[in-house]
């Protein structure tokens, strides 16, 4: 099964290897989403959360809590539960990394 | 600005799509691609939050940012004009004032335009000016609120809800939560009349219907299944398809919605000649190349919204498909964004709705992702202060 895997994520990367360090426009465009409440780059207004320069440890257990449902919200909650757990962890690095 | 041998986009229309659209196809070409926003409008006007200028909890400055963060932080070249034809072989605009625009790429985010034909008795002079929609923030919500203020204690407003998809699906029964919280303590005996031509209410029903028998009981009616005829502007009457005529001392018609006129004239409205496909993967419109479609005007996925909110996330999707393509470089194969609305009950107190949306590759649209998203479990203040937390940073993410 897991050679299966290995073999189909391969055929996956190479459809993919005309794109140009793919992964990190992907993740860019993910973390943009955020934007919309959480500030362009990561920086909120006055009145929610700034997400940039956060630690990645932390950002990512408290996502990993809202998703599991051990941490509630008023919204967080419901939209963590939408992600991977690989979506996730790359959100929190890539704000993580973020200057604030 | 604007000029150069760079790559050229133009967008039209400045909502929560375009203006969005243009910000991030500068930011994300490295302010390589020159961009060109037309926008009749001086500056913007959120339609989220404007229900709360007609309860008189905030005014018109309260919902109105300038265009100048996208010409002095971005860069983008604001025009202040309409698009009145596309040509899309030459890839060129025209503009009312007589110039053109030439384009790479057209992102077209003109909104939603009404369906006057629906309503015949609103082609009488001057019934647009007595009989108000106030369904784009502007001089009618100023003007709507004014008539509220002029009524009479004990009189009637009256608001007819068209049949879905139109922009903002809770924005009706918000507003009706709006009024009658200036009723409630300005013009006691007064009463507000939902007349909705959708069998039941169709966004946040359980939340807003609490709120209007724990908070506003005997002075919010709801009636579903209310699909309006006609408009007698004269007599302010209001005529169903099945039901009696009903007069009010201030009406509000909501009429059919479909997508702005320059899409619609320019052949890319393929839905029920209403709404605009597109690739959801590029925003790029399927009747026509190098022209993209988002916001309001777009035939929307399944279980998307007509949102200020998804809009702006269109507008993100959209420039980085329109910068790689413009590049060299190939789409975003799995986009995956949230939509976030929230609605005020009353003064302070609002409930959401939440979804995430993600490309479905075989299905070859947006679909929600199963058991995530949801709503509030009751109003509270706590998410009123997120909604005007919400809009503070949406208006920056789209315009500054």
């Amino acid at each position: 099964m897991k050679k299966v895997d290995r073999f189909f994520s391969g055929l996956v990367l190479a459809g993919l290897c005309s794109w140009a360090s793919a992964d990190a426009l992907q993740v860019r465009s993910m973390a943009a989403g955020c934007a919309a409440c959480h500030g362009t780059h990561g920086m909120a207004a006055p009145g929610m959360d700034d997400l940039a320069g956060t630690k990645k440890e932390i950002l990512l257990k408290r996502m990993q809590d809202f998703k599991s449902g051990k941490r509630t919200a008023t919204v967080m909650h419901q939209l963590a539960k939408g992600y991977s757990d690989e979506q996730l962890e790359q959100l929190a690095s890539y704000f993580a990394a973020l200057k604030n | 600005m604007g000029g150069g041998n760079g790559p050229k986009v133009v967008v039209v229309g400045g909502g929560f799509g375009g203006a969005t659209a243009a910000k991030y196809v500068r930011m994300w070409s490295d302010y390589g691609i020159s961009v060109t926003l037309v926008e009749p409008n001086a500056s913007f006007l959120s339609c989220p939050l404007s229900n709360l200028v007609l309860s008189g909890v905030k005014t018109m400055d309260f919902i109105t940012t300038p265009y100048d963060g996208l010409v002095k932080n971005h860069g983008v070249n604001v025009v202040h004009d309409s698009v009145t034809a596309i040509d899309a072989d030459k890839r060129i605009v025209k503009l009312a004032s007589g110039g053109e625009l030439a384009y790479d790429r057209l992102i077209l985010s003109p909104g939603v335009d009404f369906m006057w034909e629906a309503l015949p008795g609103m082609a009488a002079a001057g019934a647009k000016d007595k009989v108000l929609h106030a369904w784009k923030a502007g001089p009618q919500t100023v003007a709507l609120r004014k008539q509220l203020e002029a009524m009479p204690d004990g009189g009637v407003f009256a608001i007819s809800v068209p049949l879905a998809p139109y922009r903002c699906p809770p924005g009706p029964y918000e507003r009706a939560c709006q009024v009658a919280t200036y009723f409630a303590q300005a013009k006691p005996k007064s009463k507000v009349l939902i007349l909705d031509a959708n069998d039941d209410v169709i966004s946040k029903g359980p939340l807003f219907k609490k709120a209007w028998a724990e908070r506003y009981k005997g002075m919010i009616e709801y009636r579903g299944k209310h699909a309006l005829s006609d408009v007698d502007v004269a007599t302010n009457t209001l005529k169903f398809e099945f039901h009696e005529d009903l007069k009010a001392n201030v009406l509000n018609v909501l009429p059919p919605m479909r997508a702005g006129a320059i899409a619609v004239q320019s052949g890319l409205a393929t839905a029920n000649k209403r709404w605009c496909e597109v690739d959801f993967l590029t925003y790029e419109s399927k009747a026509a190349k190098n022209i993209h479609v988002l916001g309001d005007s777009m035939q929307s996925a399944p279980a998307m919204p007509k949102s200020g909110s998804m809009a702006n996330q269109h507008g993100k999707t959209c420039a980085a498909a329109v910068v790689a393509l413009l590049t060299g470089k190939t789409p975003n194969p799995s986009p995956i964004y949230t939509n976030t609305c929230y609605s005020f009950v009353s003064s302070k107190e609002a409930v959401h709705v939440a979804s995430v949306h993600t490309y479905d590759p075989v299905k070859k649209t947006m679909v929600t992702v199963a058991g995530a998203g949801g709503v509030s479990t009751a109003a509270n203040a706590v998410e009123g202060e997120y909604a005007y937390g919400w809009a503070r940073n949406i208006w920056a993410d789209s315009l500054v």
